[in-house]
């Protein structure tokens, strides 16, 4: 019976969520030291209330903009433009509304919507043709829509914050429905989403060979470049959705700030949830809980009141300390004092994970 | 004898998960002696060499170096204490210049500075010691696999060490490499060096160690002067059978040439050439039939294979798959026309390390179906299992990484990843190199099988015993070009072949 129980402990401990879903634990469970009602949620006006609905709400747009990033790190790549992406969608459905004589109609905010996505997805065809077709290294590929694209959204606003006023336009990132917050909704449709067409395709094991050995998978017959340009594009729609949030939210497009350093947050989050940077095998799941985990972490800074100017650095302590104790090799270093040779076999991914945090 | 051991390992014990890699095992090294240390794949060779040199740490036993006990935490610390070891695999840097790959990491400095003509004058000056030919300035990525592994081992005898572990060393050379090599190894020996020689040439064995320690299923066998060991007794030591599966070996499967000859041609090259890569050249392959490419290594074998699947594209020249004309665009094509490319680099070209032994075996079908018509994890298992069991992969776990198998598992793995795509022609390019007896005979009686159910096969392997044996039809390469097609029969041997590769022509 004990042993039974023991074989379970030790299956819960070794998961890859293990860690990253302990750090989110942690750091909500430290945020009940300063405010005593941290983990009540209540209904008001049939809406749900609390600091935990905030967390997820506001962390909505990281957790799909982090999705579409950890496909596109499991091929070995990375996109820096979602943040641009970001901008340039909420740009472009804010301007779109904003010349409609009712800014309240339906019509005229779903075609928005699905402009600003139609855009979104031009421009991770874009990204993907450049690292697919052309074979630019995608950090290079990436930066150039990262730069290009800010002054795309700025030209889309002309330099201005476009500010509208509709409701149904407002629902995207500060509505509610059934009495969930509706972004939280949309960013559990779309991880929902990512999983069954990864895991109940073939897409994910594919993706995560093309990322192991993209020449192995090439000799395999494995058409890399198709799910190369499939990921770029499904990472600029998710940048695509979570901008529309932001703009909703805020009812208006700013062009310089909106989406501004999501891009790094995101590839954190990918980190934080085991994902390796060097391709491969991905965790959506932990993706989620790593976008969680920041959330939690911005959260927790205003409400035990770091002073704002050591805001950064703060984070950078945290983010720093996450990142060791989800590091296998960091963790192993540790358990070995007191049980030597334990945890040393694949010497080889140790070593890749090691790179990561750092 | 009476000799002291400079390096001594007692009750060696290695544990991983779900399997014991070194069950107590002892191991000594005499100073001024070639140790062959033998087994068969998933023996324990490597597993003790990693213990031995900090890679791994040990869970039980002893490792004394000239008497005192000593306890590595990684091969560089093992390094200053005077065991240097080359790798299996080539661990040196493409990208760098063949001084830099020499001395990287214990450049001589001044003021902390590297002081790159030293750093040339000393890698030069290794080189022609070993009588090696090098331009050091060079990019390491412009020499062969074989010259690369030769700067592995200059690498390693820099530093003049104590104990030289050669991880086989000899697997991507040529025989006068070898040679070349054997020289190297002779003159250390005299010099005082203990050099532990892993290898599965069991000729190279005899030629060059003066003892021998046998592993198996990690446990220790025994330890044997080689003067003392017949050949037959050590590979009835190895495997821990007797020696009908030698005989089997022996076997000659019944060629009859000219019967294949007349079945239908699965696939015909005619004047298919790439630029720099293979001179133009005929080829074709018949149903049950199987095409042995013969020739050095570099002779452009390998080149040759992947034109046939559009691993690279030709140049020059048609293919005909079925009697159709076919663009080999790529591999994806190539498949869909029903041929298949096991590579013979498993590790860079072959096998995905990080993905399940069931997902390998699976992938080229899949990558075949497209991403949107997976299979089912019931058929993909149903699959598995049956290869797992047919081609007697061990462990035979399908969850298991397959960077986790042994050498000859892994090729099996690759072997059944092609298998299940069911391919009309089956292109093997070294399928037994670097595996053991036991597993060689296997793949070998795997092939002949093959053919006999009508699968046409293009089988590349640098022994010559091995493409004599099984093939109906040989190709012989030489500088990149086909030099000769010999049909396999009675007066075909290996003399011949060697004179063909040797002069370029038919005697």
């Amino acid at each position: 019976m004990s042993g039974r129980m023991g074989a379970a402990v030790g299956t819960v401990w070794r998961h890859r969520l293990f860690w990253p879903v302990l750090i989110l634990v942690v750091l909500l469970l430290s945020n009940l030291i300063f405010t005593p009602s941290f983990f009540s949620v209540e209904m008001r006006n049939g809406h749900l209330y609390g600091s935990l609905i905030d967390i997820a709400r506001f962390g909505a747009p990281l957790v799909l903009v982090a999705l579409g990033m950890t496909l596109v790190i499991a091929t070995g790549g990375i996109d820096l433009s979602v943040g641009a992406v970001v901008a340039i969608s909420g740009a472009l459905a804010c301007l779109w509304i904003s010349k409609q004589p009712d800014q309240n109609a339906v019509v005229g905010v779903l075609v928005a919507v699905g402009l600003a996505l139609l855009l979104s997805l031009v421009l991770g065809v874009w990204n993907g043709f450049l690292v697919a077709a052309v074979g630019i290294q995608p950090i290079i590929a990436t930066l150039i829509l990262m730069v290009a694209g800010r002054g795309l959204a700025q030209l889309i606003t002309d330099g201005q914050i476009i500010t509208i006023n509709s409701s149904p336009y407002k629902l995207i990132g500060g509505g509610y429905l059934f009495g969930l917050p509706f972004s939280i909704l949309l960013a559990l449709v779309m991880t929902l989403l990512a999983v069954l067409f990864t895991r109940r395709t073939a897409l994910g094991m594919l993706i995560e060979a093309v990322g192991s050995n993209a020449e192995a998978s090439r000799l395999s017959g494995i058409r890399s470049r198709r799910y190369t340009l499939l990921v770029y594009v499904f990472c600029a729609l998710c940048a695509g959705i979570a901008g529309l949030m932001v703009s909703s939210n805020v009812s208006s497009a700013d062009g310089n700030k909106a989406g501004l350093l999501i891009e790094l947050d995101a590839i954190l989050a990918v980190v934080i949830g085991g994902t390796l940077l060097t391709g491969g095998r991905f965790s959506l799941g932990g993706t989620v809980v790593g976008a969680l985990i920041i959330q939690a972490l911005s959260t927790t800074i205003y409400t035990i009141g770091v002073p704002p100017q050591t805001t950064l650095v703060f984070k950078a302590i945290v983010v720093t300390v996450v990142c060791l104790i989800q590091s296998p090799a960091f963790r192993a270093k540790f358990s070995r004092r007191g049980r030597p040779g334990r945890a040393d076999p694949p010497a080889r991914s140790v070593q890749q994970k090691v790179e990561v945090p750092a | 004898m009476a000799e002291p051991a400079i390096l001594t390992m007692t009750g060696i014990s290695k544990q991983f998960p779900g399997v014991k890699a070194l069950d107590n095992v002892d191991f000594r090294l005499l100073p001024g002696e070639v140790h062959a240390l033998l087994g068969e794949n998933g023996a324990g060779k490597s597993t003790l060499i990693k213990v031995l040199t900090g890679v791994y740490s040990i869970d039980e036993g002893t490792i004394a170096l000239e008497g005192a006990p000593v306890r590595f935490s990684g091969p560089s610390q093992a390094q200053q204490a005077g065991i240097s070891t080359v790798f299996q695999e080539v661990n040196l840097c493409p990208n760098l210049s063949v001084a830099e790959n020499i001395f990287i990491g214990r450049e001589p400095r001044r003021f902390g500075a590297v002081r790159w003509q030293e750093v040339r004058r000393r890698a030069a000056e290794l080189l022609h010691r070993l009588q090696l030919d090098l331009d050091v300035t060079a990019r390491l990525s412009d020499y062969s696999i074989a010259v690369q592994q030769l700067v592995a081992i200059a690498r390693a005898i820099d530093i003049s060490p104590k104990v030289l572990i050669l991880d086989e060393p000899t697997s991507s050379l040529d025989s006068s490499e070898v040679d070349e090599l054997f020289r190297v190894m002779k003159q250390l020996r005299d010099e005082g060096t203990a050099i532990l020689f892993v290898t599965h040439f069991l000729d190279q064995v005899y030629e060059i160690s003066d003892r021998i320690t046998v592993l198996r299923n990690g446990g220790l066998v025994g330890e044997f002067l080689t003067r003392d060991l017949p050949q037959l007794e050590l590979v009835a030591k190895m495997i821990g059978k007797e020696l009908e599966v030698l005989e089997e070996l022996e076997e000659q499967p019944g060629r009859e040439a000219a019967a294949r000859a007349h079945a239908e041609p699965v696939l015909e090259a005619s004047g298919l050439a790439r630029t720099g890569a293979v001179a133009p050249f005929d080829l074709s392959v018949h149903r049950g039939e199987v095409v042995g490419l013969a020739g050095l290594l570099g002779s452009g074998r390998t080149e040759l294979a992947r034109l046939l699947f559009g691993a690279d594209r030709a140049d020059h020249g048609q293919i005909r798959i079925g009697g159709r004309p076919v663009a080999l665009r790529g591999p994806g094509v190539a498949m869909a026309n029903g041929v298949a490319f096991c590579s013979e680099d498993r590790r860079a070209e072959g096998l995905i390390e990080d993905l399940t032994v069931r997902e390998n075996i699976v992938l080229a079908l899949q990558a075949s179906r497209g991403w949107t018509r997976p299979l089912s994890r019931r058929r993909q298992d149903e699959l598995v299992e049956a290869y797992l069991r047919s081609l007697r992969i061990t462990p035979a776990n399908p969850e298991l990484l397959v960077r986790d198998l042994s050498g000859g598992n892994q090729q099996k793995v690759l072997l059944a990843r092609w298998l299940i795509t069911n391919p009309r022609l089956l292109i093997v390019d070294e399928p037994t190199r670097g595996i053991d007896v036991g597993a060689k005979a296997e793949i070998q009686r795997l092939v002949v099988s093959l053919a006999d159910d009508g699968m046409a096969l293009l089988f590349i392997s640098a022994e010559l015993e091995e493409v004599l044996r099984l093939s109906h039809t040989i190709g012989v390469m030489r500088d990149r070009r086909m030099v000769a097609t010999l049909a396999n029969d009675d007066d075909v041997d290996t003399e011949r072949v060697m004179r063909a590769i040797a002069e370029g022509a038919v005697a």
